[in-house]
Order: structure tokens, then C-alpha cells, then sequence
């Protein structure tokens, strides 16, 4: 039993690190010279400047991968396990590519108070995606922030940077078929 | 008009700074001080509304729309992106300036609005729907049956130390905050006084930390002053994650430099020569102008090496949160500029014993630091005046949520919540009736109806259960569910608790458990109102340990929510627990959905619409809610086109 | 300058800059602890040991506070026992609560506070977590579910074996210890050492299990079950059974271990005799014939050989081609000792019993298979034996003892002091000094390499040679000494390095709940028995000297290398 348990695990294993090695490739030829890049500017850098590094890849690549937060790890000095760890705390860190159209959903006590929980939840619907998922076609991506300071506005939600302010159910699927019509006609 | 080279002004405004009059000529002075401080003008300025608020209420499509104007009628205007009045709901607010009139200001001028304002005002009248009032200036003749700014029932009521500029000048300019007297104490200061004096000046005037503590600034100061280390570190937190107060962004967006002005001064009274200003990365706008003030203020010799030849260095630095709630406290934060999880340890040590890489460190807020200008420049007396006996000057306030206006105010210690509510923000929105005010974000608590006459200051709010925080503001009405106000924020909390410490990571997860069982309709158990019961003294105990025994101040203060409204809104809980009903119809899976028998015609789309077939009936015949299956979520009241299913 | 305090109302004296935790123990009170290590900083995480200060009526907690002068404190006041017993009750709250089956049943540190708290109903109940269990490691399953996140593995892992394989992931109630990417231990730079699972006071991680197959190949009949235990065994199995440390428990042991059902019993201590004479060989022929880089590394701990192969694949050549004592036990036993008994290697299951965990992990690497015939079928660990033995009711306090079976039985005091660090050192230059003067050490105690310091420096006389050794104990120390080798430092020959603070005798297949003092007691326990011992060499040992002549020819020859030696490589893993 123990066998064949470990057997299955081995070419379990061995899939995946295949599939790893090709993603590598692939990510290694056009990725990681942005990552490059930075990394040069933070010359001798020690572990306080972990984060505006892990800031700009992710300014750069709009996520991190597991390539680059190695490569930031060789780079600094620093376990992986301590880089990921870092990264996985705080909220702005995430490990999938966005959507192209990024929709951050303010969960502030201004918009709470206001429904933007409603709004969250029909959004979630609407795109069949949770919050911090990227729809299957990469079109749009949904960001729960903590508040994004428009609460006059309540409930807001930010597109790409544009604001949408006092959002209701029916507004909330007009503005998101605008950005697929737009994606459409371009 | 005279045009002046940048030099000729950086030159002048540095030698009036250093106290070098003698050598300058004082009609160029006059003429430069008028030039900035915008008296006498020769052009239309317009001063626009741009920080978040403002953009966000569409300032950038105004901007777009005046521009065009402008270019239409072939005019010359000057357009000044200004910071944040204060008035958000009145957002987009534009201010005309026109040569030989007073400074006027209006409110929710989009896009759409401004020919016909700028039309009117040609024709030298006043479009009257808009108007909030003019600045009551020297100079300029006054509108004509227009009020004053200062006489607005939103601005009359207000001490305005800390937002002063915001609003009024252009925050991107140097020149404007030292022609409004800014850095005009800095050189006394430096020169004149020693660090002890600056730190026995703060603490004469009272200043206490405006992150939510209130730990006297003065004193904190001194302790590490004390410390006898080279290496010593100044830290701004401007990580302010607290939902629902925006202060510090105001500020930032709309006068940085006076931000950058209390921090030099802090900087010499403890003895740092490096600072950090450590500022949400959410916060784009106010990271990228307080960049640029960094710039300038270097380029002025304010900062960076021996700093207007006093001999004194101080370097300043930005570092961006990566978004975590927990970073607000000070050993979190220090953690995260150390590129470390930011996770609290315990104290002692302290950090102005051991803070930032181990060196003596002292963490204020922006508002903090945004007094202390103020201070050093009129003196600890004046400043001391302001208050109530244990908390003086003035306390800048988000107003949010069911409120007639939302936006920022700034009141004097000791004035009352209701002033600020009814008076000061117009009361409730809609005619509604008031409920609770929220006060102190997801650590503070609530205050009911029968307190608001309390005078506000650090102590009185403790007593009724709340706390000043950072000054959050978010008004309730009837529609809010004081239980799911109280699931809102423990949610917000347990997210954004670190996980150190067990009492904070699996209790307030236990709190909201509890209170999520509370406000939903059990789908598996048959519903056990003693058990929700059980869960409801539970809370109330697991807050107190919580509070008793967490690591940091999050985990400290996490349970006030929940027990504060425990204590004023019990019989809303127990409606939630034993009737099951939501009074403010907030919490969904509590709404009971009815089918009016007379009205249903029994055309079977709510039926087939119910997600989780609670609806049963045939063709023709009305349909019946079965009340176990029913989950409230209203999609067969959506769908009904006779409007048969109510709920209640 | 001494400080007054109250504890409870007595007046107590303390020393400024004491910590509470100490001054309370000290004078006799426990108090509860999770997160707190002694000798680390201390984390402040946990929250049991809080004590209530009177003189500000707030809860402190005593791990990290110094005791100030005119402090006032109560230990045990209702509030606090309160505090502390809420605290565990969240714990157990998503516990997955499954103690009956858990692998650290009856020894948790979380059963014991929530019996000594009297937790007896269940007051907060909670979503329980559901993360999978990491089967990945060869040597080690974490099970996240159990995880109470005080994080003494994570500082383990960084701070005393410098490899920082896990961290702590995500935030608040969603953080998990895991490696990086959460993905499994075998991609991750973990060495296998298991000193996470010696501190982990739940079964959140354990070592993987090889108790069934033993019971499994016991019950065979067609199989030859050998076994073999390591030199650190002896010595501390007593402690499983409640018994103290102090005494060499050979005799018993083998004893038990033929009640148990193994056909053949094994001292590996033999074949660290053969270690020594294989190791002691090529130090003389890479001093002498310049045949591979100095200094040469000991290769007998196997979480050390994988940190080379992760972190220093660059100095791979210096470490000692030898094989572990284990997996050379393993090899004499199926291509020597069958032979001579005329067994098929294949109906042999060689099992060995290690203080170690990662001892399993080199039981299986490739290296360590020769024509389809693994050297070591399975290893258990000293906490697994102490089942085994208890599974088969057998009286270990009442057994008479037994000698090892021959001809792989007989052992020098050398060889038993490899259980300690410095032992390997001690035993290689006591034959190192033999092979090259071809006299005998006058004495053969070396006391710079005995102890329980980081790094242990010493020079030894050998004729005209000036030998040069260093002693790593706590495979965190062993970074700083092998940057300064290699940016160039040239007086050291030798290292030994054991990843395990303490040696074998506290490795991570040990009884766990051991303290300092048993870690000393096992020690001295060792030292103990190589002082009464008439063979302290290992080239002296006739059953050695005897492989020699029938089977393997001379150290370093052709059928050592065959057998008795491998080479390593570079291992790519997420650093």
C-alpha cells in the first residue's frame, strides 16, 4: 500500500516538474529581464529593501512569480520560503496575473454601510469569478481594497484607476459590459 | 504684473526663511509675497478640487470641460489643482478667482455644469444653486448677496490648524506654503533652540498622538532623546488603514510640506538624522505629491544636509505599505520598513529604546506632525488654550456614511459629537433618524443618541465604551444593522489580524463566527436559538480576554465593535437571535419573503428562479414560500412582475 | 544590583534584566508556555505565560519582561488562569481533535496545558481548517490542521539549522508553516534534520512513519529481518521507557529487539569503526597525495550532506566520499554478511533504528542502491523503536541482557562516541594519529572537541604534520566557517559537522520532551562507557581487522569503494 501510494506520488512529482521546467523557460525569456532590471538598481541592497522590490516586479509584471521571487531571493540573500512568506502577508502581493481590467471593490465602512457587499457579491456573480480570481478570457479581475478613501462616494469601485462611485446592481453590470464593448470594438 | 525667475523667488523665499532680511529688497518681498500668496491677480485662477475625492467625483472631466471653455472664448485662466477642502459630498468644488473680486467657491460643478457657471459669472452674477460662499480676503471687492465661506455652517464650526492649506493652496508649490507661512519657524527653531527645549515645548502644549492612543507627543519625544545613540530614527505613519478615515491622505494630497515641516522639527527634538514617512501604497496621489515635496523641500536646503546652515541634517524617505491593516502599529510597521513580515512584538522594548533596526525610534502620525508647526510658531500657550483640560487642540474627523455631508473637519477638543453630526455635517441623510455614531474605526466603538452632548476628547470617549482612534466618523441610521455593523468589522479585522498572537487570530475568527451564525438562517441545524444564545455571552467573554491578553493594540481594541454594540444594541442581537429578525432588513438570509396569494398569478417564474426550490405551487394556482428552504435572497421578489412577494 | 519584587504577595529578589519567566521559576512556580524557547529571543506570541502586573492591573507576559525594581506580581490570580485557559480553548476550538490517533498522543504539549488548565467541555467551537497534509518529505508529514503557529520550527529552522526551508504563510487565521509556495518539503531546502518536529509541541510535525513495513517484513517469514541501532540509541531509548538516560542499554536492547522479531542485532557502532578506518585513509591520502581538496567534511551526518548538496554544491569534492556508518552497515550486511550466511541479499530487510529522521531520507537516496539492492530497507526512529517495543508487549525494564550477533558485533569505544558532536572527530584522530606514526596516542581523549560550543577548534600534533580541526555542532554555525574555507582559509583539514545540536544523541528521531539536562546526561553516558572500555580504537577492532582480511582487502581499496563509498551532487531545490 505504502508502495504504491509513493509510486503515485513519484509520478505525480515528476508531471509536475516537468511542466514546471517549461514554464521556467517561458517565463525566463521575456519576465525575467524586467526582473533583471530592477534588481539592478537595488545593487547591494539588504533585506529592507525587500518590499519596494517585490513592489516594482509587481509594478512590472502586474504579479509575482515564482521565478522572480527565486531570483529575488538569490539576489538579496534570502531564503524563498522567507520571501514568499513576506509577500503572502501583505494584501497588494498577488501570484496570478490581473485581469486587464483589474475591478477593486472598496470594502470601506463608508461603502459597507452603503451596500458594497451587495455590490461585491453581484459582481462575483455577474463575472463568475471570486474576489482575487482572473476570469477565464483574462478580461477582468476582481480586488477586494480596504478603502479607497472616496467614501463621500460610497460604494465605489475602481476600474483600472477610473472611478465608478455610488454603484448600484444595475449600474454595476452597465459599467462592466462598457469595458467588454470596449475590448469588442478594439 | 511682474514675473519673476524661479531663482530670483527660491533665493528670496530661503533668505527670508534664515531670518537674512537685511539685503532684501522689501517692495520685491511685498511683491512676491502677493504674487504667491494670490492678491492682486492679473489672470482668472481657478482652483480645482483634484485630491481622490475630488477626482473621483469626476474633478478631471471639470478640469477637461474648463480647459475647453477657456480655449473657446479664447481667455487666459491659471488652473490650480488644490488638495481636499473638506467637503467631500460637495465634490467637485471649484474655486474663481477673478482680478478685483473675492475668491468664490462652488460646489458639484461636473463637467456638464461649468459653461453655464462660468456664463453667469462673466456676466458678473452669481449661479446661485451652486454657490458655497466667498473667502473673506482683504483684498477684492465681494460678491453681492453671497455668504462667506467661514459663515457655511460646514466651515463656521470649525478650527482649522492641521487643514489650514488643504483645500486653498496649491499643494504642489513650495513657494505658496512658505508665502502662507510655512518653515517660517523652522530656522528659529533650529538655530535658537535646543532639542530638549522643542520636546519640553510639545509636551507643554499638550499634543497628544492623533493615531488613536494618545500618547502625549512631547513625552515620547524626550524618551528618545534620552537614548544616547548616534543612530536614531523618525517615522511618520501614514499607513492609515482604518476604513473610513482619510485624514491622513487629505493632508498629504493637500499641504505636504507642512507634514515635512513637523517632521523636521521632531527630527531635531529627538536627535534623528533619518526619517521614513511610511505611506499606504494606496494612496498614489498622495505618495506622488509628497514626493514632489520632498523634492522641493530639498532643493530649499529644508532638507537633507545641514539644513539651512543650522548645522542640522535630516533625511527623508518614503516607504510604500504593501496593504496590511496591522502595520498602523508601530512594532508592525517597523517590521515592514525592515522588509519582514509585519508582525508586533512585544514590549518592552520600546521602540524609542529599540525600535527601527534596533535604534531608539519614535512613530507618530501625520496628523501629529501637522500640528507641530503651528506650535513652534505660536507657542505652546496658544496652543494649549484650545481643548478641554487633558486633550488640547483641535482633532480632524472623516464624516462618512448616512450623512447629509461627508468629508473632513476639523473641530477643537471638547466640541460636541452632536454639534459635528447635526450641525457641523446637516444630519442625517433623507430625513432618516439618527441611530449610532461609529467612532474609532474597527477598534473604536459606537456612541448612541444619549451621549452625543459628551465633549470630545481622549478620556470622555473611553468612557462610553468608544475611542478616539484616528477619527473616523461613520454615521448609522435606521436602515444600519448594529449587528452586522459589529460582523463588518470584526470581519475586517480577523482579515486583517497578523496571526501572531492566538487571542487575536483565533478569537476574533471565534467573534465572527458567532456573529455570522447570528445573522444567518441556518441551512443544516434546526434552528438553535440557545446555542446563538450561548454564542452571544460567548462574545462577550472572548472580548474580554481578547482585549486583556492580545499582543498588539489590533488585537487589543479588536472586540470594541462588537462589545460596544452589545452593550447599547442588545435587543438588536436578541431580535437576531430569537425571533430571527433583522429590523434594519440589513442582513438578508434573516428577510422573510412572502406571496400575496390575490396578487400572484401563479405564472411560475419565481418558482423556477429560486435557487434552492423553497417556492412550490402549480400553473395558475399562487405559490407558497417554504419558510425552512428559504434563504432570503430575494431573487423571486427580483423576478416577480406583479410585485406579489414581500418580505418583511 | 539586586531588585525586590512580589510574586503572589512574597517578597522575591531578582537580578536586573532578568526576564519574569525566569525569576518565577526560579522560585518554583511553572508557568505555561508555547512559543517560548530558552536561549532565544523571546516572541511574545503565544500569550500563556502571562502573569498580572498588580502595579498597572494589566496582563504581561513573563517570557519577555523584565522584572522591574517594587513590581508586584500575581502568577496564578483567577484572571490570569482565565486568560491562559481561553487561550487554549481557541487553540482547540479548530483542533482537528483527533488525539486518539494523533502520533503525539499522550505526549502534546496542547493535551497537557488543556488537562492542567482542566478543560473539560467545549466552550468555543469553530470552523475547523482543512489543509492537506504533506506526505512530500521522505522524512518528515507536516500537518498544517495541528499547527498551532507558535513558531518554534520556523525559528529552529532559521536560527539553529540555518536553512529556513519553512516560514510562516499568509496572514491571520489563513497562516500556515509551510515551505515556499506551500509547496511540498521535497522541493524545499529542508535537510531532514527534524529538530522542527523536536520542538513542535502538537503532531503538526512528525517524522514518515516506517513502523508498518518493519511489522509488515517481521511477520514474513521469508524474510531475514536485520537490525542495526546507532550508537546514540543506547543511550537514550531508556528515556521512551521513563527511565533515565544515564546507562548503555546494548545489552537489553538487543535483547528486546530479538523478542521483537529481528533475526539478526547489529551494533552500527561496528561499522563506524570501519567509517573511521575509511575516513581516517582518505584524510591521509587528500593530506598526503593531494588526491581531492582539504578540508575534508565527515559525511556521516546525512542532513549535512544534503545542505552541501543544496547550498554548497561548490565544495561537494571536499566532503568524504564515505558513506554514512548506516548505509556502510547496510551494504556489509547484504553483500558480506549474507554471503557468509549464505542468504539472498534480497530476502534480506535490513532495518536500522537512528536518533535521526533524516536518516530515512538517505535510507532511500540512489546513491545508496546497488544492483536493485538497497542498502536499508527502513529506518526507525528511537520514538517509533520505543512503539515497536511497546506494540509487542515486551518488559524492557525486566530483560536480561544479550550480546550483538557476530561477526559484525564486536565494537570500539570509538565508534559508540559518534553519537556525541566531536565524536567522529575524536574516533578518526585517535586512528588517524595510529595510521600515520604507527604508534598509539598516549591519550586518547580529545577535550577541544568534546562540548556543546558552535564551532570547535583545535590542533593536533602528528609527527611534523600540524592537523588542523574544526567541530560544527548545529549545522547553523557551519555557514560562517565554510565561507571563511572558501574564501581561502588553509590551516583547517578537517571538519566534522553534525547538523543536530549536541550530536546524534539529540537528533530528531530522539525522545522528544527532552531537556538539556538528558542531552548532557546522554552525553556524559557516552564518554562514560569509552573510559571503561578495554577497545577504544577503531583500528584495533578484530572483527574490523578481520573484514579487512576476508572481504574487503585494505581502506580505500577497490571493494570499499564498490560498497563503502559514493559521491554526491549538486541538488536543486528552492533555496
Amino acid at each position: 500500500m505504502d508502495l504504491r501510494s509513493n509510486l503515485v506520488y513519484i509520478i505525480r512529482l515528476l508531471q509536475t516538474s516537468v511542466k514546471g521546467k517549461f514554464l521556467n523557460l517561458a517565463l525566463k525569456s521575456n519576465e525575467m529581464e524586467k526582473v533583471d532590471l530592477i534588481l539592478k538598481e537595488y545593487k547591494n541592497a539588504c533585506h529592507d529593501s525587500l518590499i519596494p522590490i517585490l513592489q516594482e516586479i509587481q509594478e512590472a509584471e502586474g504579479f509575482l512569480s515564482e521565478t522572480a521571487i527565486v531570483e529575488v531571493g538569490n539576489h538579496l540573500h534570502l531564503p524563498t520560503s522567507k520571501i514568499y512568506g513576506v509577500a503572502t502577508f501583505y494584501n497588494q502581493f498577488r501570484f496570478q496575473p490581473k485581469g486587464k481590467y483589474n475591478i477593486q471593490v472598496c470594502r470601506g465602512t463608508a461603502c459597507h454601510v452603503l451596500g458594497s457587499s451587495t455590490v461585491l457579491n453581484e459582481l462575483e456573480k455577474y463575472l463568475k469569478i471570486k474576489a482575487g480570481q482572473t476570469s477565464r478570457d483574462n478580461l477582468f479581475s476582481i480586488e477586494v481594497v480596504a478603502c479607497i478613501g472616496a467614501c463621500g462616494l460610497a460604494p465605489v469601485i475602481a476600474i483600472n484607476g477610473e472611478f465608478h462611485a455610488k454603484v448600484t446592481v444595475d449600474s454595476l453590470k452597465e459599467i462592466v459590459e462598457s469595458y467588454r464593448n470596449r475590448e469588442e470594438l478594439s | 504684473m511682474k514675473i519673476f525667475e524661479q531663482n530670483t523667488i527660491k533665493d528670496l523665499l530661503v533668505r527670508t526663511l534664515t531670518d537674512n532680511n537685511t539685503n532684501n529688497d522689501e517692495v520685491l518681498l511685498h511683491d512676491v509675497m502677493s504674487l504667491l500668496k494670490r492678491e492682486n491677480i492679473d489672470t482668472i485662477q481657478i482652483f480645482v478640487g483634484a485630491g481622490t475625492c475630488g477626482l473621483g467625483a469626476g474633478a478631471d472631466k471639470t478640469i477637461r470641460a474648463i480647459k475647453k471653455y477657456f480655449s473657446k472664448k479664447k481667455l487666459n485662466a491659471e488652473i490650480i489643482e488644490t488638495g481636499c477642502i473638506g467637503l467631500c459630498s460637495s465634490e467637485p468644488i471649484v474655486d474663481i478667482s477673478i482680478p478685483g473680486k473675492k475668491r468664490i467657491s462652488f460646489e458639484k460643478v461636473n463637467a456638464e455644469k461649468v459653461e453655464d457657471i462660468f456664463n453667469t459669472i462673466f456676466a458678473n452674477n452669481v449661479p446661485s444653486d451652486c454657490v458655497l460662499g466667498q473667502f473673506r480676503a482683504a483684498h477684492g471687492e465681494a460678491w453681492k448677496d453671497v455668504a462667506y465661506l467661514d459663515e457655511h455652517p460646514f466651515f463656521s464650526k470649525q478650527k482649522r490648524i492641521v487643514l489650514q492649506n488643504c483645500g486653498i493652496i496649491d499643494p504642489t508649490s513650495i513657494e505658496e506654503y512658505i508665502a502662507n507661512g510655512g518653515y517660517t519657524s523652522l530656522y528659529k527653531t533650529l538655530k535658537l533652540q535646543s532639542p530638549a527645549q522643542v520636546c519640553e515645548t510639545v509636551e507643554k502644549s499638550g499634543l497628544r498622538g492623533r493615531g488613536g492612543a494618545g500618547f502625549p507627543t512631547g513625552k515620547k519625544w524626550k524618551l528618545a532623546l534620552f537614548e544616547k545613540q548616534i543612530q536614531k530614527y523618525l517615522i511618520c505613519n501614514a499607513d492609515e488603514g482604518d476604513p473610513g478615515a482619510f485624514m491622513d491622505r487629505a493632508v498629504i494630497e493637500g499641504d505636504p510640506h507642512r507634514l515635512i515641516e513637523g517632521m523636521i522639527i521632531g527630527a531635531y527634538g529627538i536627535g534623528a538624522n533619518n526619517g521614513y514617512v511610511y505611506i499606504r501604497a494606496e494612496y498614489p496621489l498622495a505618495i506622488e505629491r509628497l514626493k514632489k515635496a520632498i523634492a522641493q523641500a530639498k532643493d530649499y536646503g529644508l532638507l537633507g544636509e545641514n539644513i539651512l546652515n543650522t548645522g542640522f541634517d535630516f533625511d527623508l524617505k518614503i516607504k510604500m505599505g504593501a496593504g496590511a491593516f496591522v502595520c498602523g502599529e508601530e512594532t508592525a510597521l517597523m517590521h515592514s520598513i525592515e522588509g519582514k513580515r509585519g508582525t508586533p512584538k512585544p514590549r518592552p522594548p520600546y521602540p524609542s529604546v529599540s525600535g527601527l533596526f534596533g535604534k531608539p525610534t519614535v512613530i507618530n502620525n501625520v496628523e501629529s506632525f501637522a500640528n507641530v508647526a503651528a506650535i513652534m510658531k505660536n507657542g505652546a500657550d496658544w496652543y494649549s488654550a484650545i481643548g478641554t483640560q487633558n486633550s488640547k487642540g483641535t482633532k480632524v474627523f472623516a464624516l462618512s456614511g448616512k450623512i447629509a455631508k461627508t468629508g473632513l473637519v476639523e473641530v477643537a477638543m471638547g466640541t460636541t459629537l452632536r454639534e459635528i453630526i447635526f450641525t457641523i455635517a446637516g444630519g442625517i441623510k433623507d430625513g432618516k433618524k439618527f441611530k449610532a455614531v461609529q467612532i474609532g474605526g474597527p477598534s473604536g466603538g459606537c456612541i448612541t443618541e444619549e451621549n452625543l452632548d459628551i465633549l470630545i476628547d481622549y478620556e470622555s470617549l473611553k468612557s462610553v465604551g468608544a475611542m478616539m482612534g484616528s477619527g473616523g466618523l461613520v454615521v448609522m441610521d435606521e436602515g444600519t444593522c448594529m449587528v452586522d455593523i459589529a460582523k463588518f468589522f470584526m470581519d475586517f479585522i480577523q482579515r486583517e489580524s497578523c496571526g501572531k498572537c492566538i487571542p487575536c487570530r483565533e478569537g476574533t475568527k471565534r467573534m465572527l463566527e458567532i456573529l455570522e451564525s447570528i445573522t444567518q438562517k441556518p441551512s443544516t441545524e434546526n434552528s438553535k436559538a440557545l446555542e446563538r444564545f450561548q454564542g452571544v455571552i460567548m462574545l462577550e467573554k472572548l472580548g474580554g480576554v481578547i482585549k486583556e491578553t492580545s499582543l498588539c493594540g489590533l488585537g487589543q481594541s479588536a472586540p470594541n465593535p462588537v462589545l460596544s454594540t452589545i452593550k447599547w444594541f442588545r435587543h438588536e442581537y436578541e431580535e437576531h437571535i430569537f425571533e430571527r429578525v433583522c429590523r434594519a432588513k440589513v442582513c438578508t438570509e434573516l428577510r422573510k419573503f412572502f406571496i400575496n396569494p390575490e396578487v400572484c398569478t401563479g405564472c411560475m417564474a419565481c418558482l423556477k428562479k429560486c435557487p434552492t426550490g423553497a417556492i412550490i405551487g402549480s400553473k395558475k394556482s399562487p405559490h407558497v414560500i417554504v419558510e425552512n428552504k428559504c434563504i432570503g435572497c430575494g431573487a423571486c421578489a427580483e423576478t416577480c412582475k406583479f410585485n406579489a412577494i414581500t418580505f418583511s | 544590583m539586586k531588585l525586590n519584587i512580589k510574586i503572589n504577595t512574597k517578597p522575591v529578589q531578582a537580578e536586573k534584566g532578568e526576564m519574569i519567566l525566569d525569576v518565577l521559576e526560579r522560585n518554583g512556580i511553572k508557568i505555561p508556555t508555547l512559543c517560548y524557547m530558552k536561549d532565544k529571543f523571546p516572541a511574545g506570541a503565544c500569550r500563556m505565560c502571562l502573569v498580572e502586573h498588580v502595579n498597572s492591573g494589566r496582563l504581561i507576559t513573563s517570557c519577555s519582561y523584565p522584572v522591574e525594581d517594587g513590581m508586584e506580581l500575581l502568577s496564578h490570580s483567577p484572571r490570569v488562569i482565565n486568560a491562559r485557559k481561553t487561550i487554549v480553548e481557541l487553540l482547540l476550538s479548530n483542533h482537528p481533535d483527533d488525539c486518539l490517533y494523533c502520533v503525539r498522543n499522550k505526549n502534546c504539549e496542547l493535551q497537557n496545558l488543556s488537562d492542567e488548565l482542566d478543560v473539560r467541555h467545549r466552550r468555543i467551537t469553530g470552523v475547523k481548517n482543512n489543509h492537506s497534509i504533506d506526505y512530500s518529505g521522505q522524512s518528515i508529514v507536516c500537518d498544517p490542521d495541528k499547527c498551532i503557529l507558535c513558531g518554534r520550527c520556523v525559528r529552529v529552522c532559521e536560527e539553529t539549522i540555518g536553512v529556513s526551508a519553512i516560514d510562516f504563510i499568509l496572514r491571520g487565521s489563513k497562516t500556515i508553516v509551510a515551505p515556499a509556495f506551500n509547496k511540498g518539503l521535497n522541493t524545499s531546502s529542508c535537510v531532514n534534520c527534524g529538530q522542527c518536529l523536536m520542538v513542535c509541541p502538537t503532531g503538526a510535525i512528525a517524522e514518515k512513519s516506517h513502523l508498518s513495513i518493519v511489522i509488515e517484513a517481521l511477520q514474513n517469514p521469508e524474510l531475514t529481518v536485520v537490525a542495526q541501532y546507532a550508537p546514540a540509541i543506547t543511550v537514550s531509548i531508556a528515556e521512551e521507557f521513563g527511565l533515565e538516560p544515564e546507562k548503555d542499554m546494548n545489552g537489553i536492547l538487543n535483547a528486546a529487539l530479538r523478542k521483537v522479531g529481528f533475526n539478526r542485532v547489529f551494533d552500527t557502532s561496528f561499522t563506524a569503526d570501519l567509517t573511521i578506518m575509511e575516513e581516517a585513509t582518505e584524510l591521509i591520502e587528500r593530506i598526503t597525495k593531494n588526491s581531492d581538496p582539504i578540508p575534508m567534511f565527515t559525511s556521516c551526518c546525512p542532513a549535512w550532506v544534503k545542505y552541501v548538496e543544496e547550498f554548497w554544491p561548490e565544495m561537494l569534492s571536499n566532503v568524504s566520499t564515505c558513506k554514512s556508518p548506516q548505509q556502510m552497515m547496510g551494504s556489509i550486511i547484504k553483500h558480506y554478511y549474507s554471503k557468509i550466511e549464505n542468504i539472498k541479499p534480497e530476502k534480506i530487510f535490513s532495518v536500522s533504528l537512528m536518533p535521526c529522521t533524516a536518516k530515512k531520507f538517505e535510507a532511500q537516496r540512489e546513491e545508496m542502491t546497488q544492483e536493485g539492492i538497497s542498502d536499508v530497507d527502513a529506518v526507525l526512529t528511537t520514538r517509533e523503536l520505543g512503539k515497536l517495543i511497546r506494540l509487542y508487549g515486551i518488559d524492557f525494564k525486566n530483560l536480561e541482557p544479550e550480546d550483538t550477533d557476530s561477526p559484525l558485533g564486536t565494537r570500539s569505544s570509538a565508534g559508540k562516541i559518534f553519537g556525541a558532536t566531536g565524536g567522529v572527530m575524536e574516533a578518526a584522530l585517535r586512528t588517524a594519529y595510529s595510521m600515520i606514526t604507527g604508534n598509539e596516542l598516549e591519550k586518547l581523549e580529545f577535550e577541544e572537541v568534546r562540548g556543546l560550543s558552535g564551532v570547535k577548534h583545535s590542533k593536533i600534533k602528528i609527527d611534523s604534520l600540524e592537523l588542523g580541526v574544526a567541530v560544527v555542532n548545529g549545522l547553523g554555525n557551519a555557514a560562517s566557517l565554510l565561507k571563511e574555507i572558501s574564501e581561502g582559509r588553509k590551516d583547517i583539514h578537517f571538519v566534522e559537522v553534525m547538523s543536530c545540536p549536541g550530536g546524534c544523541i539529540a537528533g530528531g528521531g530522539q525522545h522528544i520532551g527532552a531537556d538539556k539536562n538528558s542531552i548532557y546526561a546522554r552525553i556524559k553516558a557516552l564518554y562514560e562507557i569509552d573510559k571503561n572500555e578495554a577497545l577504544r580504537v577503531s583500528h584495533k577492532n578484530p572483527q574490523i581487522l578481520e573484514l579487512y582480511q576476508k572481504f574487503l582487502g585494505k581502506p580505500n581499496g577497490h571493494l570499499s569503494h564498490k560498497l563503502l563509498h559514493t559521491c554526491y551532487k549538486k541538488r536543486i531545490v528552492l533555496l
